[in-house]
């Protein structure tokens, strides 16, 4: 009788997920949370957006998990980083995903890099150098400015492939884009102390933010980026504070503590963890936030 | 006579205009206009803002670039990429290694069918590495790309000296959507969990015995044909897939026939538990024919002799894997448990033969039924505890259950053998490009010999950085 009752209840679950007004939001997978926060900020409620990765996860590093391909499966609408930042794992999440409307070159594919002018676009193309992105440093949600066109550009493609909130998302988009016109003028007065200071950073994962604020890049951990750093690249970064004196040496979350706690240890600068996207400290619980952090965290650092 | 004209062209331009553009109308399009307008203002203010930035942090980028010499800030003035820009991503792989292993002659798995069937030098090489000492691995090409917005194409080369192998060369669907994901040419098959993987994304240095026993030296079934795979609109992974094909690899064989010679479907399960673990799951079936299949047997009385087999195969597996990574980053420390297990049935004729005129106990040829079921698997885990180093524990365990020769029974020696072998390796990355690997392991797989063996092995990769499956 019970199991009856059950089989006749299933359709009508089914039935009432299927007319739920969730089913008719605009489904999104983005890669990182920064691309799922500004999706979130331009959709309301009129999107369904889904992360693939959070803060503690390192971006490059992600898998093709089963997951992911389900994931993708459903989605309308991609938003990447681009420049190669993913070019581990969203490829073959994409191909096995068997939707038409997601693959590169479709309206449902976003790159955020694309919309921005990147830096660090490498002259010789050579593992030597490491693993570098031949597009240029990927990271570009560093600098809040970067924001303004990706924000445009990604509200204009949802308005596209949703034409009936189209009004709803450039509104939105207005909306985002004078709160962080304020705050931007905000973090830069908060900023200010830090323009010229030198740093060290433990990947080059903040060329922009750098860019933004001014901060002056003496030095990496990694001698070359995605090679984990080993002890006599620090010890000559140690020798060197002699004669090129850095003030902080940054990290971001989702890296290990070490390699910048034993700089910090010898040579008593501040090791500064940001939190590089949206959850990366329990402070930055949205974009804003995100920057905030950042801005306060690095002038607690300095110490002024 | 100007009247008609002007009355003609009058009635045309009723008819080609609403025939009642009311004040409304026109008040709409001046709307859309002053829309139109309002939205290119933005767009210009949005340049111009734009521009002012890039100018600015041009200026930075001035800095930096003093920094370090090898970058450069800004990005290169757009100029019109070459047509090879157009080329398809390329890698290579390069692989060899150092065996130290027992002298044995005609290197099999005790009691099931040698997959390499009549070559006698299947243990001077090949692609398992079998031979002792120095020696180079075949190098991998692999060239891919998207052909057009609805196709993409991708080619793997094999080489050894004085071979070049097509491992496989095929197009897969881009724009089916609803799930549908369709691949022609030649491919490895969905089945099981290790199939898909080519020799340098394994944990060990060799294939788990299972699969060697099952698909010969390459350890993969690979057939010419289609695969037609469905992903199912769930929140969780849940993969049907179905193929068809020549059927001509081990355990069928070239059959020289119109239709498919060889069916496989498969299912796969997958899913997240929390942000530190997934998990992919599958069941999978081979339905095949081989027809002249030979591969040398010894006879009762210790002669070699000729088995050549005619029937159907039928192969059924299920296979498992979790990952680990704290908070889903693998980077610094993850672990992955991974095991499958496979029973193959074959039921047909055996013809017994003395090719070579040894006078052998199947002198003039004896054909007999023949019907066996075999079984066997693996178990291992590999754990990276730091961002270079990790280790691994493989067990392999096989049993050659029913071997029902029939009247063969009585010419041929009937190995009985549960081939057993225990491995243990330790691999060393400098980046994510190049491997180091020594692997130790104990062989029982042949009867009445325990193969103590060490390998050392490098696996490089330059070019492409190609994206790997779960």
């Amino acid at each position: 009788m019970r199991t009856l009752r059950s089989l006749l209840l299933l359709p009508l679950l089914l039935l009432a997920l299927g007319a739920s007004p969730a089913r008719a939001a605009l489904d999104i997978l983005a890669t990182v949370p920064e691309w799922a926060a500004l999706a979130q900020a331009l959709g309301g409620e009129h999107v369904r957006v889904y992360s693939a990765t959070h803060a503690l996860q390192d971006p490059h590093r992600i898998e093709a998990k089963p997951s992911l391909i389900a994931r993708a499966r459903s989605a309308r609408l991609v938003v990447a980083t681009g420049a190669e930042l993913e070019v581990g794992w969203l490829p073959v999440v994409l191909r096995e995903s068997g939707n038409a409307r997601i693959q590169p070159g479709q309206p449902g594919y976003f790159e955020a890099a694309a919309q921005v002018r990147l830096l660090e676009v490498p002259v010789v193309l050579d593992r030597a150098h490491g693993d570098v992105h031949a597009a240029g440093n990927p990271h570009v949600q560093t600098d809040p400015r970067n924001l303004l066109p990706i924000g445009e550009a990604l509200a204009a493609r949802m308005a596209e492939l949703d034409p009936a909130h189209a009004g709803a998302y450039r509104d939105n988009q207005r909306r985002f884009a004078e709160r962080l016109r304020a705050s931007l003028a905000e973090w830069e007065r908060i900023a200010a102390p830090l323009r010229g200071v030198p740093v060290l950073v433990q990947h080059r994962a903040f060329p922009y933010l750098q860019a933004w604020l001014g901060l002056r890049e003496v030095g990496a951990l990694e001698a070359k980026p995605g090679v984990e750093p080993g002890s006599a690249h620090l010890a000559g970064i140690v020798a060197r504070q002699a004669a090129q004196p850095a003030r902080m040496v940054l990290r971001a979350a989702y890296q290990n503590d070490g390699p910048s706690r034993w700089i910090a240890e010898r040579t008593g600068m501040p090791a500064v963890v940001l939190p590089f996207t949206v959850g990366g400290t329990p402070e930055a619980t949205d974009l804003f936030a995100l920057y905030g952090d950042t801005v306060r965290r690095l002038r607690q650092a300095l110490g002024e | 006579m100007r009247f008609p004209a002007l009355t003609a062209l009058a009635a045309a331009l009723s008819l080609a205009l609403p025939a009642h553009a009311a004040d409304s109308d026109i008040a709409q399009i001046r709307a859309q206009l002053e829309q139109i307008k309002q939205a290119y203002e933005q767009r210009i203010a949005a340049l111009e803002s734009r521009l002012a930035q890039a100018e600015s942090r041009a200026g930075e980028a001035v800095r930096t670039a003093e920094a370090s010499a090898a970058r450069v800030a800004a990005a290169p003035a757009p100029v019109a990429a070459p047509a090879s820009g157009f080329n398809p991503e390329t890698s290579l792989i390069l692989q060899g290694r150092y065996l130290r292993a027992k002298d044995v002659p005609g290197r099999t798995i005790s009691g099931f069918w040698p997959a390499a069937g009549h070559d006698h030098d299947h243990d001077e090489g090949g692609h398992g590495g079998g031979k002792r000492g120095f020696s180079l691995d075949h190098s991998e090409l692999v060239f891919a790309a998207n052909i057009d917005p609805f196709w993409r194409g991708q080619l793997m080369l094999g080489l050894l000296d004085g071979e070049v192998e097509v491992e496989e060369a095929w197009v897969q669907s881009l724009a089916l959507g609803q799930g549908m994901n369709l691949k022609g040419g030649r491919f490895r098959s969905g089945l099981g969990y290790l199939n898909e993987q080519h020799a340098h994304a394994w944990d060990f240095a060799d294939a788990p015995l299972i699969y060697t026993a099952l698909f010969g030296e390459h350890a993969s079934y690979a057939q010419d044909g289609v695969q037609l795979k469905w992903l199912a609109p769930t929140p969780f992974f849940l993969e049907l897939g179905a193929e068809f094909g020549r059927g001509a690899a081990f355990p069928g064989s070239e059959r020289n026939k119109n239709g498919s010679g060889a069916g496989a479907l498969f299912a796969h399960l997958g899913g997240d538990l929390g942000s530190s673990h997934s998990w992919r799951a599958g069941l999978s079936y081979l339905r095949t024919r081989a027809e002249g299949r030979e591969a040398h047997f010894e006879d009762v009385g210790g002669l070699e002799a000729q088995g050549v087999f005619a029937g159907r195969s039928r192969t059924v597996g299920v296979d498992a894997v979790w990952k680990w990574a704290p908070d889903g980053n693998p980077q610094y420390r993850n672990f992955k448990l991974q095991a499958e297990w496979f029973r193959r049935s074959e039921s047909g004729t055996l013809d017994c033969l003395d090719e070579e005129a040894l006078g052998n106990a199947c002198a003039g040829g004896v054909r007999s039924d023949y019907a066996t079921r075999q079984s066997g698997g693996y178990l291992q885990g590999v754990y990276q505890f730091t961002s270079n180093w990790r280790i691994g524990l493989r067990h392999d365990r096989l049993d050659s259950g029913r071997r029902d020769f029939g009247d063969n029974a009585a010419n041929l020696a009937v190995e009985q053998h549960r081939p057993r072998r225990d491995s243990a390796m330790v691999d060393y990355r400098w980046s994510e490009f190049s491997r180091l690997r020594l692997q130790f392991a104990r062989d029982r797989s042949m009867l009445g010999v325990t193969d103590n063996q060490v390998t050392l092995q490098y696996i490089m990769s330059l070019g492409a950085h190609g994206a790997h499956k779960f």
